[in-house]
């Protein structure tokens, strides 16, 4: 990609790549447990939460965006407090982006997982447990293997989809250049200065990979699909 | 012994039963579906939560009075399901290693090789669950739940999601488990050709409630049996292997009272102990040993009760009489008809003749 990616690009595609591998590592730890609880619960609340988990899918970026600058801003609810505790501010860093990329990438990690673990039923587990097998060492050793494809899934999609995202980023992180410029919105500054050959680089550049990370992912779900 | 009581309320059904089943033998819990019977053994097994109490011997597994309530990986079980249950992850070793890991080592009164051995296994153990027959499958899980050396077995319908062929094939392990284990087992089924082959004792069951309990000899041959739906009253007895006769394709077997029955050629070796169910229908009474008839076994007995049966039916029960003594009782059906025409009555000898039968138990 040297060739095609300025040098001056570098800054952002590292940022980017640091961006989705935070908002991934937090969001399967998050997302697992929260998609444990979806698939068995027989609560009333799970429609609302899943209705919840599933917003970011529909609203416009811009909306989720402008509810975090409120809300992570000096005076938001959120950023208030966090800054009166004397720690850096959210909106227009790095820890705003995490937020918010997990925010917005959330449904994408939580419904696969939360599918592959409502397929697998309770036979499963009730076979573990008459085997000695105690809660965790069920969901370690039973669930988290037998759910291998909704886990990589989750994996793939959360990481390109936070690859990929745009407004909420824009928004949250500024686009400020070295700090919180990420590659899709230096693309959208490159557009906007004209500089098309720079645009055509990191553009083909986000093309190759997200094509590259859903190949992989069809492929290996397509080989553990058959032999399940 | 496991004794207690569970008691469970679902939408369109309740299981309400009082029990005290040996600590010893295969107990068959035998009902037609929707009876409870599965439900019940997975409140045994903690799968499922009743109310009431569960003891075996002096442990208590669950008493709601005082609240304990030992969650299943703590119940010191092996459980084969109805169906395919081992681990698709795993290969077949790693699936019958799975529950002996996780028990103490000090408990383990069994060992891999010695499971694999009897259960035949050795060819599968670097196999898949998903390239195995169901009949391997049901092998492998059996050597599952007894890795884990339980103190209690318990089985649910092991055999009625296989084939005829895979039924064969599992059977004389099943028989077999009485003869290597020690534990008790609890057997779910809907079957009675399986009661009559592997239990001791047997509880049958109808909608949640029980309605016969006792030894399984008895309650299959008795005059008042239930049968299962679609199921013909009938008699269990327990014969030993006296010969084979390969030129007929027969093998003579041997009853008490010193009299000889006449069964299509079976597979264990001489001296072994079978059981052969005699469905009523396939016996048939006369005052005089009929002759020149083509029905092999025409034995002599006693009419001891009767009880009505269909319209126009009677179900006689008959003590056959052998040189040393008394015989297996028998089961009879004759029409109402035959029964006054050839004025039969309670204490009369008659001859049964029997015109077919069924291997109830092949010991091997």
């Amino acid at each position: 990609m040297t060739g095609v990616v300025s040098p001056a690009d570098w800054a952002p595609v590292a940022l980017t790549l640091k961006l989705a591998l935070v908002t991934t590592a937090i969001l399967l730890v998050l997302g697992t447990p929260l998609a444990w609880w979806l698939a068995r619960t027989k609560s009333r609340l799970k429609a609302g939460i899943e209705a919840a988990v599933a917003l970011p899918v529909v609203l416009p970026p811009t909306v989720m965006g402008f509810y975090l600058i409120v809300l992570l801003g000096p005076h938001g609810w959120i950023g208030g407090p966090w800054e009166s505790l004397g720690w850096p501010r959210l909106v227009f860093s790095f820890p705003g982006m995490v937020i918010g990329s997990v925010l917005y990438s959330l449904p994408f990690a939580v419904q696969p997982l939360t599918q592959s673990f409502a397929v697998l039923g309770d036979r499963p587990l009730e076979v573990a447990a008459s085997l000695r097998s105690s809660p965790w060492d069920r969901f370690f050793t039973v669930v988290l293997p037998l759910s291998r494809p909704g886990l990589l899934t989750a994996t793939v999609l959360a990481f390109a989809h936070t690859v990929g995202e745009f407004g909420v980023v824009l928004m949250v992180g500024g686009n400020i250049p070295g700090r919180t410029q990420v590659v899709s919105t230096a693309i959208y500054d490159h557009v906007e200065m004209m500089e098309y050959p720079q645009a055509y680089g990191l553009s083909a550049a986000m093309v190759a990979f997200a094509f590259l990370v859903l190949l992989v992912l069809y492929t290996l779900n397509g080989r553990t699909g058959a032999r399940p | 012994m496991i004794w207690g009581t569970l008691r469970l309320v679902r939408e369109g059904f309740s299981l309400d039963v009082r029990f005290d089943m040996p600590g010893q033998g295969l107990t068959a819990l035998f009902g037609h579906s929707g009876s409870g019977k599965s439900t019940w053994l997975r409140c045994l097994g903690g799968l499922e939560r009743g109310q009431g109490r569960v003891r075996i011997g002096d442990t208590c597994w669950q008493d709601d009075k005082v609240g304990i309530f030992v969650p299943a990986h703590r119940r010191p079980i092996g459980y084969v399901f109805q169906e395919a249950s081992l681990f698709p992850h795993l290969n077949v070793r790693a699936n019958l290693l799975y529950g002996w890991r996780r028990i103490d080592p000090q408990q383990r009164r069994v060992g891999l090789d010695e499971v694999v051995e009897w259960l035949g296994l050795s060819r599968l153990l670097a196999r898949r669950p998903e390239g195995l027959s169901g009949g391997e499958r049901q092998r492998v899980a059996i050597g599952r739940a007894l890795l884990t050396s339980p103190e209690l077995l318990l089985m649910d319908e092991p055999m009625a999601a296989l084939d005829a062929e895979a039924k064969a094939e599992i059977m004389p392990y099943l028989e077999a488990l009485h003869r290597r284990l020690s534990i008790p087992v609890i057997y779910v089924t809907h079957a009675v050709e399986e009661v009559a082959r592997l239990a001791d004792h047997m509880v049958q069951l109808r909608d949640g409630r029980v309605i016969a309990e006792g030894n399984a000899l008895e309650l299959l041959s008795g005059l008042h049996q239930q049968p299962a739906a679609g199921e013909e009253p009938g008699a269990v007895i327990e014969a030993r292997i006296a010969a084979h006769d390969d030129v007929h394709h027969l093998t003579q077997l041997s009853l008490a009272g010193g009299l000889g029955l006449l069964a299509p050629r079976l597979a264990s070796g001489e001296g072994g102990m079978v059981r052969v169910r005699i469905p009523a229908r396939e016996v048939s009474l006369s005052l005089d040993v009929p002759q020149g008839s083509s029905i092999l076994n025409i034995l002599p007995g006693r009419i001891v009760a009767t009880a009505e049966g269909d319209p126009g039916r009677v179900l006689v029960q008959l003590e056959l009489e052998g040189v040393y003594g008394p015989g297996p009782r028998l089961l009879s059906r004759i029409s109402r008809y035959s029964w006054d025409l050839l004025g039969l009555a309670e204490g009369m000898r008659v001859q049964a003749q029997v015109k077919s039968m069924g291997l109830a138990r092949d010991d091997g």
